[in-house]
Order: C-alpha cells, then structure tokens, then sequence
C-alpha cells in the first residue's frame, strides 16, 4: 500500500511537470494558447448561401466551390490563420484574425462578383446616376461584370510606366462587351468594386470612357501596383456560384481583445488565491495539501486547453475560472467527511480512507449532473450560429469537472495518505477545526 | 448546536412562493429585454478620442435617421449603440457621419445578427433549458432509483432548480428596467451553469439522505432530512463561498462584456445555495408527509 502511494505520487509529479512543460515550451508544435476571437481581435462572419438557383444535388459540390473562391480570396490579402467551415447545409462561417486586411477581405467575402460595369444614366430625382450596364445574350438580359472574365488577368506596364490590369472576356462576355461598348460609344463606362467605385491610385473612380468597340480583351488603367495585383489575384480565383448573404457578424478589435486576456488572468489569480487561502484557514493542513490540489489542477487543464487545443473565448475563461471555485467541492465535501469521522473517534488514517469512499457517491453524482449541463450547452452551441461563447463555456468548464474529481480524488488522496506517515501525523492540530469543536 | 431547517419548512417555502411571486409580477411587468442575439439587429461599439456627451450622441443618431437606436455608455467611456441590422454599407455611412461631428472614433467592437439567425439561437436556447431539466429530473430519479419513491427526488431537485431560474430573471426583469440590461447569450450560458449548480448542491444533500435512509438514522423521514442537511450545511457554505470568490473576480476584473454572466452565477449561486437547503429538501419532506394542503395555505399552517 505505500508503495502504491508513492508511486501514484511520482506519476502525479510527472504529469504536473509535463503540464508545465506543455506550458512553458512549445511541446507539439503548440506554441501558445489558442484564442478565440473576442479575444485576438478580429472577424467572424457567417453567411447564408442562396441555394434555390443551384440544380438539385449539386449543392454540396456549389457550397465547397464557394468556400474555395472565398479562401483564395482572404489569401490575397495575408491574413494568417483563417477559419473557413461549413455551417450545416447552406452557410458557411469565415473567421479572420487580426483586423486591418481582414476588413480588407471582409469587403469582398461574400460578393459573387467583384467587378461590375455601371453607365451613367438619370435618376428619378434627374440626377445622373450609376446604373448597372445590361445587355443581352440568348434573349436574356444580363449584367456586365467580372463574372465573365476569363481567369488569366495580369498585370502590365504601359510604355509611360503606368500600370495596366488586363483581361480577357469569356465568350458570353465578349458577346455582351460588344454590344455594350458599342452602345456607350464616346460616354464613361464606371467600374464598381464590390458596390463601391473603384478607385485609382489618385484616390479618383476609374470611369474611362469608352473609345472603341470591345470584344475580346480590355484594360483598367489607373490602379497602383499593389492594388492591381491583388484585384488580378481576386479576379483569377474566380467568381463565388451562389450569392451569399451575410447573416451574423462579430467584430472586434485587438486592443479590445488584449484587454480581455490580462483582465481574466488577473481575475483569475486572484480567484485562485481567495479560495486557497479560504481553504487554509478553515481547514489548516488538508487545506494547504488541498491547494497543492489545485495548483496541479490549474497546470494540467491550462496543458490540455493548450495542447488539445481548445480556443479559449471570453467565455471559456469565465468557465474555466469558475471551475476553480467548484474544483475545491470534491475536496471540501472529503474534508468535511474526514471531519465527521475524526470527531466519531476514528484514527486520522481510517478518518481519511471512510471520509474518501463516503464522500465518493456525492462527488459523482453532483458532478455527473454539472456533466449533464455542460453536453446540453455543447448541443446548444453545435447548433447556432454564434456558437463560440456557449461552447467556449461548456467545454473548459467539462474539462474542469473532469479533471477536478481526478485531482481530488487521486492528488489530494495520496498527499493525505502519505501525510499520515510522517512525524507531523500525531499533530492533531494541524488538522484543526477537525480537533478543535468536539 | 441543531439547526432545525425542516421544522421550519413551511417559512421557507412561504418566503420563496412571496420571492417568486414579486419574481413573476416583475417579469410580467418589465419583462426582459432581449439583446440582438435573440431579437435581430446590430451593436456597435465605438470610442471617440474627444469627449463626448450622451445626448449629443443621441441627437445626432436622431438626425442621421436611426430613431429606435439604444445609446449605453460603458465603464471606460466607450458607447454601445444598437441599432436595427446594419449592412456593411450603412454602418460606414454611420461611423463616417459620426466621426464627421465627433471627431475621429474607434470601432472596438460589432456584432450583427439576422432576424433568422435570432430566431434560431432564441429557440434553441430554450430547448437547452427545457432539455437540461429533463436530463437532470431523468438523471436523479436513476441515481436514486434503491430509494422509495425515487421520482420525488428528482421532481424536488427539478423544482427547487426552476425555483432558482425564476429569481434569476426576476431579479433581471428589474435590473433591465432600471439599468437597461439585455439579455444575451452569456446570460443563457449564465443560466444554464446555475442550474448544473444548484443541482449540484441539491444532489449532495439528497446523497446524505439516502445514506442516513439506508443507515436508518430515524424512522421519521423529517429527522433524517434535517440531520442530512445539518450535517452537508458547512459543506454547502464552503463550496458556495469559494465559487462567489471566483465569481466576484470575475465581476471586477473583467467587466462588462461579461457582467451579465458573472451577475446570473452570483445572484443563481446564492439562490441555488438557499434552494438546495431550504426548497429541495423541504419539499420531499411535504411530499412525504402529503402536507400539499398545508402548503398551499402556509400562512394559516404557521400561525
């Protein structure tokens, strides 16, 4: 028997310093924790596709065709990391970190097209207006845009060094360009991106005005070379095949998000250090054996959050910072039945071993019910949109209760019983109030 | 010393029907005010580096159109403005216009949620609450299935943890009526983990019952009720205090974007630790006792 003790206790000291290691040094490739976004900063956006267009059965195949034009174009702009899944049938969930290029991206996500062409006519109220240019092909009328460029644009230099973005019209597209230009002879053509005028490196829309008919292959002039090699990137991943609407949006900024981190952490040790030292002052040594409990407790769930990895949000934190104050119950309900059995007149080592298998059916069923919770709130996130607070929540605080009753029962367990072995075990007032009120 | 907590059921229970009953009247009279994620719309979050005065802020929003805006000032001087859904393409029209009377802003935070989207999280949101009780009645009812009558337990646990929800959002009711409170998804989550507490407690105390049951402490069921809360009370204030220490951290350390929850745990904390002593097992004992009558009229029971 003591022999299994300290055996048990050298695999709990391996198993807190693996966990500070796992903390300390990037063990796995995992170099730091996992951030949610509220607290990186950055973007979550969910959008619904519109499937009715798309021919039945394919819509699987128009949802990941989607996705894929949507990763290309996020690459462009270097955001590190994103997130790009699909949410149920027909929505798709798009996580940017960071904030400057991803509200860049974010722009252009969710338009099915980027470019469109728009001819200036008069509007209701007799102002001229932008409109969008509509020709007709097959008896159908349609809209001009980048949809029907072929995806080789480039980027070229003219012979005065201005920067020239060139592309090439699919054949439905040469068929509308011609009988446009044709049309619009001698009047500006405006280029929209993405609803907004397209600006050129003077800061003015490019409108060029249309000189000559267009049928295969046309240029935009005016851009600066990081822009247009960028446009030419997002115009050559292609154009989105459904439209897609966005239906919730989560921004926020990364100071903001900072902010957050250094205000848990602190709330957090602070937590720590109450309910350590509520424990040793009411409960004198099992208490401070209770704390060693704990500490062991922190390292080893902060090493499974890190190396799982599990993304800690706000509510995460707030989880796993309330499963502090839970995670001492295991141990104050063994500590007040080990009380009960000294007061009966047990040895302190019977008190320990009845107050541990007494305290047992208590710890598990109350926690089995907290379990319950947690699984009902990992449903309730899987099946909503803004999905990470409630998941975020449940997830830390299971892993809390999981690894509070291990702590508990086996950390605090084999502390006590090794304790009960040395010098200091006749002491009884050490384990004062368990002597003191008779 | 012997605390005599089931001798005084029917005071307990008196002073909880008052509590839920101001509960209800509160929730019929200020009812709760839904945050976007239940109720559809957008919440903005901006700082301005110059001073700026609420109302102004209000009068300008005014004249840019947006009538229904909600205007909070947060701790660090940073507003919240919720407003209808906002596209991409409205909400830069409104930060430009802002920042053209106010002087350059930042946007901290936003967050926007379709009415569908809403729509959805509210139900589901219910559901989890509806389904958490069911699992948790189905769970003790199992866990105490050798006792007599293992229904009763878990009826009593379910009831002393709708007893705890009630409180909660009557005491929200009113928190949202003085101080314009939302309810969000935090606050569910907030909900929910007060409930996986509260039940908690109250399977601790069920679990000294059925030991002292099975021991046959007494042959009088309100003698074994009351020697098994005595004897879980330190236990139960102990465990209570060290998750409020935490709780409070919390609280005023972190601040708004997690105050509803952090004030949900502690206000369900300390309900949950009343119901869990005072209501679960109070109310076995009524069961036991088929005192329901006396319930029903405890005014002339007590007296």
């Amino acid at each position: 028997m003591p022999r299994t003790n300290t055996i048990i206790l050298i695999v709990v000291l391996m198993v807190f310093a693996f966990a500070v290691c796992a903390l300390i040094y990037p063990l796995f490739d995992r170099e730091e924790m996992r951030l949610g976004l509220d607290l990186q900063g950055g973007i979550h956006m969910v959008y619904q596709a519109d499937l009715s267009e798309v021919e039945p059965g394919t819509e699987a195949e128009a949802i990941s065709g989607a996705m894929a034009v949507i990763e290309q174009r996020i690459n462009v702009f270097g955001v590190t990391e994103p997130v790009i899944q699909k949410q149920g049938g027909d929505r798709i969930l798009v996580e940017l970190p960071g904030v400057s290029e991803a509200e860049k991206a974010k722009a252009l996500i969710g338009e099915t097209t980027l470019l469109e062409f728009r001819e200036l006519l008069e509007g209701e109220d007799g102002e001229p207006e932008w409109v969008p240019v509509v020709g007709t092909v097959a008896g159908k009328e349609k809209v001009l845009n980048s949809g029907y460029f072929q995806e080789n644009t480039y980027v070229a230099t003219d012979d005065f060094g201005g920067v020239l973005l060139i592309f090439e019209w699919n054949d439905e597209g040469s068929e509308l360009s011609e009988q446009i230009t044709e049309r619009l002879i001698g009047k500006p053509l405006g280029i929209f991106l993405s609803g907004e005028p397209l600006l050129g490196e003077d800061g003015q829309p490019i409108a060029p005005f249309v000189r000559s008919v267009i049928t295969t292959r046309g240029q935009i002039e005016g851009l600066s070379l990081k822009e247009a090699t960028e446009l030419s990137q997002l115009l050559n991943a292609g154009r989105i095949p459904v439209p897609l609407t966005p239906i919730y949006e989560q921004t926020v900024s990364p100071i903001l998000g900072a902010d957050f981190v250094d205000m848990s952490l602190k709330a957090g040790l602070i937590g720590v250090i109450l309910v350590m030292l509520f424990m040793i002052v009411y409960y004198r040594l099992p208490g401070v054996l209770a704390s060693l409990a704990l500490i062991f407790y922190g390292a080893v769930v902060l090493a499974i959050f890190k190396l799982w990895p599990v993304t800690l949000t706000l509510a995460g934190i707030g989880g796993f910072v309330l499963s502090i104050g839970m995670a001492v119950d295991a141990n104050v309900l063994i500590f007040e039945r080990m009380k009960e059995e000294f007061r009966a007149g047990r040895a302190l080592g019977a008190a320990i071993e009845t107050g541990f298998s007494r305290a047992w059916t208590a710890i598990r069923d109350s926690n089995v019910t907290t379990i319950i919770v947690c699984i009902i709130l990992i449903w309730l996130g899987s099946s909503i949109v803004e999905s990470a607070p409630v998941t975020g929540f449940a997830v830390t605080l299971l892993i809390g209760v999981l690894v509070s009753m291990f702590s508990a029962i086996v950390v605090t367990r084999t502390l006590l019983r090794l304790f009960v072995r040395t010098p200091l075990a006749p002491k009884t007032g050490l384990f004062s109030p368990f002597s003191g009120r008779k | 010393m012997m605390f005599n907590i089931a001798g005084k059921r029917f005071l307990f229970l008196l002073a909880s029907e008052v509590i839920i009953l101001v509960g209800i009247i509160a929730l019929v009279v200020f009812g709760l005010q839904p945050g976007i994620e239940f109720s559809s719309g957008s919440l903005l979050t901006v700082g301005f580096e110059q001073e700026v005065e609420q109302k102004a802020l209000e009068q300008e929003l005014a004249n840019l159109g947006y009538d229904n805006v909600i205007i909070q000032r947060t701790g660090g001087g940073d507003f919240f403005i919720r407003t209808p859904e906002l596209t991409a393409q409205s909400k830069d029209a409104l930060e430009t216009a802002l920042s053209a009377r106010f002087g350059s802003l930042t946007e901290r935070e936003f967050n926007s949620v379709s009415p569908m989207v809403a729509a959805e999280t509210a139900h589901n949101a219910a559901i989890a609450v509806a389904v958490a009780a069911v699992g948790i009645l189905l769970y003790i009812t199992w866990a105490f299935r050798r006792m007599p009558r293992p229904f009763h337990y878990g009826t009593c646990g379910v009831i002393a943890l709708v007893h705890d929800v009630v409180v909660v959002l009557g005491i929200f009711s009113i928190l949202s009526a003085v101080l314009g409170w939302e309810i969000n998804l935090m606050f569910i989550t907030g909900v929910l983990a007060v409930i996986g507490y509260s039940i908690n407690n109250t399977v601790v105390v069920f679990d000294r019952i059925r030991e002292n049951l099975t021991k046959g402490i007494s042959p009088d069921f309100e003698v074994v009720v009351n020697a098994s809360l005595v004897q879980t009370l330190s236990r139960s204030l102990n465990t209570s205090l060290t998750t409020l220490f935490v709780v409070l951290a919390l609280l005023l350390f972190v601040g708004a974007s997690i105050q509803n929850f952090a004030v949900v745990l502690l206000i369900g904390i300390a309900v949950g630790t009343y119901s869990s002593l005072c209501i679960a097992p109070t109310l076995l004992i009524v069961w036991d006792k088929k005192e329901w009558g006396r319930f029903l009229r405890p005014t002339r029971a007590s007296g």
